[in-house]
């Protein structure tokens, strides 16, 4: 079954992985989502979820389509309002892992959300910064997860929403991670099954670092992707 | 001390042209009914003041309700695009909105400012991002270690509305499951208008409900189902379907126009 995967399945079963011994995890809409909660199935049963609608501890059993659905609260340990999340559970790094998504990525992690094109005559305005900022700045550690294409991974952002220099960005070509030798810039360090290292060149706006020991992504087990396949079937 | 009264009746009086007005509820407890209102009774030139926008903000941007929006994230959560929120501020459609746009965690802590009745709201934020270049965001020095720390004005809209599951007869309001930012978003306004699904004789109190008493609201207005899509936990379920049908219906202007038409403006008010 696991010749079959597609690029997308990959993607989140990489993310999902990434998640093993991860006490808490906080959760943006869409891709990450599913990850993290198939990271619970998968690599890590204890993770906490906890999405900013207020609901810490949710366990729901099938993908949410918002990050405010009723199964949310109803599953969670405990529901906070908005601005004790922000000011008692993100901001101190109570939450140690934030998994976030965005319309484009620079070389240095940082993400847009906000504007493609000018702030003051945009071409397409985007839904803004939502949490972004300050769960990238209080969390621990920060992952995020974007289709990998030339016009999300960009020399230079129209906008820089949120700093947040992620210790790994994984799409449906591969992984990045900041290369300590580069200034931390961000470098591929996997690929993902069938895919070439120029594939991801081109789907990539910079001139794209490639790590020294460039690995390929253990492909998904049969066990990884049923679990998947019958989560998103739900 | 507030006051029970018909939705038509607590709008009219309560929200005026030109008002800033706070429409809260997190994902959970929008209070669509009361958008729906003030939509019907034409309002115009408002401040809408709200983190997520949401379907109710589309809507309202769409008939031309606001001339400046407040807010934190415009999307449809898990779907996309608010489209006419976005074709208010790319195209000025059908009238041009002034934006000012925070992070969550900005606008919290500005509704907390508000409703402690302090002039800012204090957090670690916005730090090396470009919202400090478009938004009214400021740096202030601790007086007590010297750290660097953002500053945003508090929030003193107007008028906040609010939907909650249910209100005892003399005016005392509970809500539960997801709370948001419902509680500061009536305590730091002028006035408030909360919608509820039922009245009921006593309040009994439930595991995480918040009670806001009736001394400090204006108005209640019954509206059952006034969350729909959204959704009053325990009570009714939040309609993903109709999420993912509004991506479609609020694309083009004219179908938008034509849903709001049979469905908001043509309705038969039952509240």
């Amino acid at each position: 079954m696991s010749t079959s995967a597609t690029a997308g399945e990959v993607q989140t079963i990489v993310a999902a992985r990434l998640l093993a011994g991860a006490p808490s995890c906080f959760i943006g809409v869409g891709g990450p989502s599913t990850a993290a909660i198939l990271a619970r199935a998968i690599v890590n049963p204890d993770l906490v979820l906890v999405y900013e609608s207020g609901t810490i501890g949710a366990k729901p059993y099938r993908i949410p389509l918002s990050i405010g659905d009723g199964e949310l609260a109803a599953t969670a340990d405990f529901v906070v309002p908005v601005v004790e999340m922000f000011n008692y559970w993100i901001q101190p790094g109570r939450i140690d892992m934030a998994f976030l998504g965005a319309a484009q990525i620079d070389r240095e992690g940082s993400l847009n959300t906000t504007v493609i094109g000018d702030y003051d005559a945009p071409k397409t305005r985007l839904p803004g910064a939502g949490g972004a900022p300050e769960i990238a700045t209080g969390c621990d550690r920060v992952m995020v997860v974007a289709p990998h294409a030339k016009r999300t991974f960009v020399e230079r952002l129209d906008f820089l929403t949120t700093r947040a220099a992620p210790e790994a960005v994984i799409t449906d070509l591969g992984v990045l991670a900041p290369d300590p030798e580069a200034g931390g810039e961000l470098a591929l360090t996997h690929i993902h099954p069938g895919v070439t290292v120029d594939a991801v060149r081109d789907a990539t706006g910079w001139e794209l670092r490639v790590a020294a020991d460039l690995r390929t992504t253990e492909p998904p087990t049969d066990e990884e992707l049923s679990a998947l396949r019958e989560l998103v079937a739900r | 001390m507030a006051e029970i009264v018909e939705l038509r009746e607590a709008v009219a009086e309560l929200v005026g042209d030109g008002d800033s007005v706070a429409m809260e509820g997190f994902t959970h407890l929008i209070p669509f009914a009361a958008g729906h209102e003030i939509v019907r009774q034409g309002r115009r030139d408002l401040e809408l003041i709200r983190m997520t926008p949401d379907l109710v903000y589309d809507q309202m941007l769409g008939m031309g309700c606001a001339r400046r929006l407040v807010f934190s994230y415009g999307g449809n959560p898990g779907v996309g695009s608010l489209h006419r929120f976005r074709d208010a501020i790319e195209h000025g459609w059908p009238v041009p909105v002034e934006i000012e746009e925070h992070s969550h965690a900005g606008m919290a802590n500005r509704y907390a400012a508000g409703a402690a009745h302090l002039p800012f709201g204090l957090l670690r934020g916005y730090a090396g991002t470009d919202l400090t270049k478009h938004t009214n965001v400021k740096t202030v020095t601790c007086p007590f270690t010297g750290e660097e720390l953002a500053a945003v004005p508090a929030l003193h809209p107007d008028v906040a509305i609010v939907h909650a599951q249910e209100a005892d007869r003399r005016g005392n309001v509970q809500l539960w499951g997801i709370p948001g930012v419902q509680k500061e978003a009536v305590l730091s306004a002028a006035r408030s208008l909360v919608t509820v699904e039922r009245l009921v004789d006593e309040l009994v109190p439930r595991p995480g409900g918040i009670v806001l008493p009736g001394w400090v609201i204006d108005a209640i207005a019954v509206a059952p189902r006034g969350a729909h899509p959204s959704y009053a936990h325990d009570l009714t379920d939040r309609d993903n379907d109709f999420y993912q049908q509004w991506d479609i219906i609020s694309r083009d202007r004219d179908d938008f126009r034509a849903w709001m038409d049979e469905h908001v403006l043509d309705a038969e008010v039952t509240a």
